[in-house]
């Protein structure tokens, strides 16, 4: 029997984190799920379409996209975290302003971070760190899943959902930066024959519109792929 | 404690706050430095990046030094202030204030003996503040070369003005029309040009027209400041309109 057994110390700390009874290991299989299931079947953007705006704005090229992912990801991650530690102590009523004061002051950390030691990239993305407050994927899974479930799992479902979010953002800047300035990262990808040969580049890719339809586009290919995902009526 | 209490709830925030503000307070303070010397040198990168001098941000101090020969700081009538250190002004406080207040600062730069006037440029684009210096030849007519930068302008579209092309579209352009009176750089929609630089205008970035209409303004409202001064101390005639 499992009770039985003498629990080693990392099981112990697990379980305390996880607040479940069943023990897994770090990465078991439900664990898991918590990571790899955002980028796919329940996709925040192309499933449950939050955090659309900031998909739209920045993703025209490539370079900024990823960093704010990095950026979303470190907010979700830790803020998560932080919610699910206090979930016992919040006061109801309260909550969601706890969970914003949480989530600005983390934006308010990372931004600063970026400012004093990746300076370039913060200005690149100027307002758009700022903004990752109001990212609709940051609160929903506060609400949705850091109160209520242990520590480490908070954690990996922050990173999961920040990796999903990412996932599509790095998908649409890259074929708008492709299809917009025939770059990738900067660097000129399609040769300068085509050019000649009377290729040009794409301008609408780079109005936010193309964004909107460029994700509408993935989740129509995902929807055909996945039929779990088709409605029934 | 019953979590439902208000004296629970105003206990709580009180503590949150606390323990949040701390941090963050903590945070700035310590980092500010590290920012500070970031903007700083990128002040000082942007400043020789108009005379052809590109260096890394962090290694911007000492080709400053050697290149900047003077830092004057001018009151609207074009006289030198001697109370206020040039690289220290702020152009957007400074605009804020009265126009007899105003201080303008202009770098002197001298390369292998050649002297350029470099002018702190500030105005708005489309969403916020853009800015950048535009550096002169010493008939204070031609532009050597030119930076812009800006706060929040659309990324792939305003945001381009920070882009070699569109800086280099600046070089050799005429600031003065062909008789002299000084009419600026006007960034033109559709232009026609080509390579042409005495028409006293450049291509626009398509997509980007109201930021361009902001360099346009920008460039012709700093300058306007510096011509009472580039009248006296130089051997040019600026007419101004």
């Amino acid at each position: 029997m499992a009770e039985n057994k003498k629990l080693t110390k990392k099981e112990d700390l697990i379980l305390f984190l996880s607040d479940t009874d069943e023990r897994e290991g770090l990465l078991g299989k439900k664990n898991r799920k918590l990571l790899t299931d955002p980028l796919t079947d329940n996709n925040p953007i192309t499933v449950q379409v939050l955090g659309i705006c900031s998909a739209l704005a920045i993703t025209v090229k490539l370079e900024p996209a990823i960093v704010m992912s990095l950026a979303v990801m470190a907010v979700m991650a830790f803020s998560n975290m932080i919610i699910s530690m206090l979930r016992n102590s919040i006061p109801s009523r309260i909550r969601i302003i706890v969970q914003l004061v949480i989530v600005a002051a983390l934006v308010i950390l990372v931004d600063q971070v970026l400012r004093a030691y990746a300076y370039d990239v913060s200005k690149q993305l100027s307002v758009f760190v700022g903004l990752i407050i109001t990212n609709c994927i940051v609160m929903g899974r506060l609400e949705a899943f850091a109160l209520g479930n242990g520590v480490y799992k908070s954690f990996l479902d922050g990173i999961g959902n920040a990796a999903g979010y990412a996932f599509i953002l790095i998908l649409v800047a890259f074929f708008r930066e492709l299809l917009g300035f025939g770059k990738l990262l900067g660097v000129q990808i399609i040769p300068d024959s085509w050019y000649e040969a009377g290729y040009s580049n794409n301008g609408l890719m780079l109005l936010s519109p193309m964004a909107l339809i460029t994700v509408g586009l993935i989740i129509w290919v995902q929807r055909s792929r996945s039929r779990t995902l088709i409605e029934q009526n | 404690m019953d979590r439902n209490s208000n004296a629970y709830t105003f206990l709580f925030v009180i503590l949150l706050i606390a323990i949040v503000a701390s941090a963050l307070a903590l945070t700035a303070t310590s980092l500010q430095p590290a920012q500070a010397e970031n903007v700083t040198n990128e002040k000082m990168q942007n400043i020789l990046g108009t005379v052809g001098i590109e260096v890394a941000r962090d290694s911007a101090q000492i080709p400053f030094d050697k290149y900047i020969v003077e830092r004057i700081a001018l009151d609207s009538k074009g006289q030198e202030r001697s109370d206020v250190d040039a690289f220290s002004v702020d152009l957007k406080k400074e605009l804020k204030k009265d126009v007899e207040e105003q201080s303008f600062p202009l770098y002197v730069a001298d390369i292998d003996g050649a002297k350029y006037y470099i002018v702190p440029l500030r105005g708005k684009g489309l969403w916020d503040a853009i800015w950048g210096y535009v550096a002169l030849k010493d008939d204070v007519n031609t532009i050597k070369g030119a930076v812009f930068d800006h706060k929040g302008e659309t990324p792939g579209l305003g945001a381009e003005i920070t882009q070699m092309w569109f800086k280099k579209s600046f070089d050799d352009e005429k600031i003065l029309d062909s008789s002299g009176n000084f009419v600026g750089v006007d960034v033109q929609k559709g232009y026609q040009g080509g390579d042409n630089k005495a028409d006293n205008a450049v291509d626009a970035i398509s997509g980007a027209t109201i930021t361009g209409d902001g360099v346009t303004k920008m460039i012709t409202e700093r300058l306007q400041n510096y011509l009472p001064y580039f009248q006296n101390n130089t051997n040019v005639k600026v007419a101004s309109n």
